[in-house]
């Protein structure tokens, strides 16, 4: 009668990397970026920075996850309210949209000098 | 100790006479250790004996006076009726579940979802009895105890949103309850278990609201219950992604 659902842990485990993301390297990277003196975050320093192949995943990482994060939430929130769109089209819809903003950082993270 | 003056209103249903739930209001006095629970005795002994609701032990124990008390589930049993003096009290059945008559709730679809996650000790084959019991350690027993504590009085299903908009959530009881045997030491029966549990209608349909936890009377915590077990779903799923060819 019940049947595993395997497509659930997939998303919820983007969700909950994403949460830890939001939560702990979101936060982190404000309070370095937006609070270093500006020579230390200057133009060319960043340039230089990005070229780094680890740093250009992390910056991948840091906008790809929290999107799947939202995604879900937004999902569950909108149940929690009572919408029920009928054959998951919700959840295409906001996934799709995880995945669309997925692939714009992942273009602009490939071609940053 | 003077008596105090309250109203109560309750909800009263006799599917002979009515279509739809009415509301009657009851005014009594009480001394200051009444409960809900005493009053609504109050008034089917001395007031009105159409009254009809479900209580058995007055200790928190049996689970079974559970109602809307002012919109919040509660145990009747327990609901100090001073705590609320001198506003009104309104007492409802618990909701989301069909109203069979007055405060007693339908609760075969709770039995149904009970009985899917086996909630019982299983085992692969049973140890003869000549070869004693199962032992456990203390710490083993610590590992599930809480999650044991459940009565089922259903409160967590009055509180849940989820249940209300989806009356196929497996709910927050049951699946604390798989918790508590897929925990014991002693169970084999797991696997049965998460064929229900981790089935869309079981913990995917949670969305985190944590209303079970914070209505609990005996302090079960089935929103943990929920949340670690999908934490362990979607590690074995990992698992098995990453390495196929391990245990099936
Ligand atoms: S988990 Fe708590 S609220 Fe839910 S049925 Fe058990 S004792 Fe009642
Ligand atoms: S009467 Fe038994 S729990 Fe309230």
């Amino acid at each position: 009668m019940y049947e595993v659902n395997k497509t659930e842990p997939f998303w919820w485990g983007l969700f909950s990397l994403g949460g830890v993301v939001a939560a702990l390297f979101v936060p982190i990277h404000i309070i370095m970026v937006g609070f270093l003196s500006a020579e230390a975050v200057g133009y060319h320093q960043m340039v230089a920075l990005v070229g780094n192949p680890l740093i250009k995943l992390y910056l991948f990482t840091l906008v790809s996850l929290p999107l799947f994060h939202a995604a879900h939430r937004l999902r569950f929130a909108l149940k929690d309210l009572g919408l029920k769109v009928a054959g998951g089209l919700l959840g295409v819809f906001l996934y799709g949209g995880a995945v669309f903003g997925t692939m714009v950082a992942a273009y602009i993270v490939a071609t940053l000098p | 100790m003077s008596a105090k003056k309250i109203t109560m209103r309750v909800t009263r249903y006799r599917p002979e006479q009515e279509d739809a739930p009415t509301e009657q209001a009851y005014e009594l006095e009480f001394p200051d250790d009444w409960v809900v629970l005493d009053a609504l005795n109050y008034i089917k002994d001395d007031v009105d004996g159409t009254l009809t609701f479900r209580w058995s032990c007055r200790m928190g124990i049996c689970g079974s006076c559970g109602m809307m008390v002012n919109g919040e589930p509660k145990l009747t049993c327990a609901a100090f009726l001073r705590d609320y003096y001198p506003a009104e009290i309104r007492v409802e059945p618990l909701q989301y579940f069909p109203i069979i008559r007055d405060l007693v709730i339908d609760m075969t679809d709770f039995l149904h979802k009970l009985k899917a996650i086996t909630p019982w000790i299983v085992r692969d084959e049973e140890k003869p009895l000549a070869e004693g019991e199962y032992l456990q350690t203390p710490a083993q027993l610590a590992d599930y105890k809480q999650f044991s504590m459940c009565i089922n009085c259903m409160l967590c299903y009055s509180a849940c949103p989820v249940y209300g908009h989806e009356p196929e959530f497996i709910g927050p009881a049951a699946i604390a309850l798989a918790h508590r045997y897929n925990l014991d030491s002693r169970d084999e029966g797991q696997e049965a278990r998460q064929q229900v549990i981790a089935s869309s209608e079981g913990i995917w349909d949670c969305t985190l609201v944590g209303e079970c936890t914070e209505v609990c009377p005996k302090r079960v915590d089935p929103a943990m219950a929920i949340q670690r077990t999908k934490v362990a779903t979607t590690t074995e799923w990992a698992k098995s992604m990453l390495m196929p060819w391990g245990k099936q």
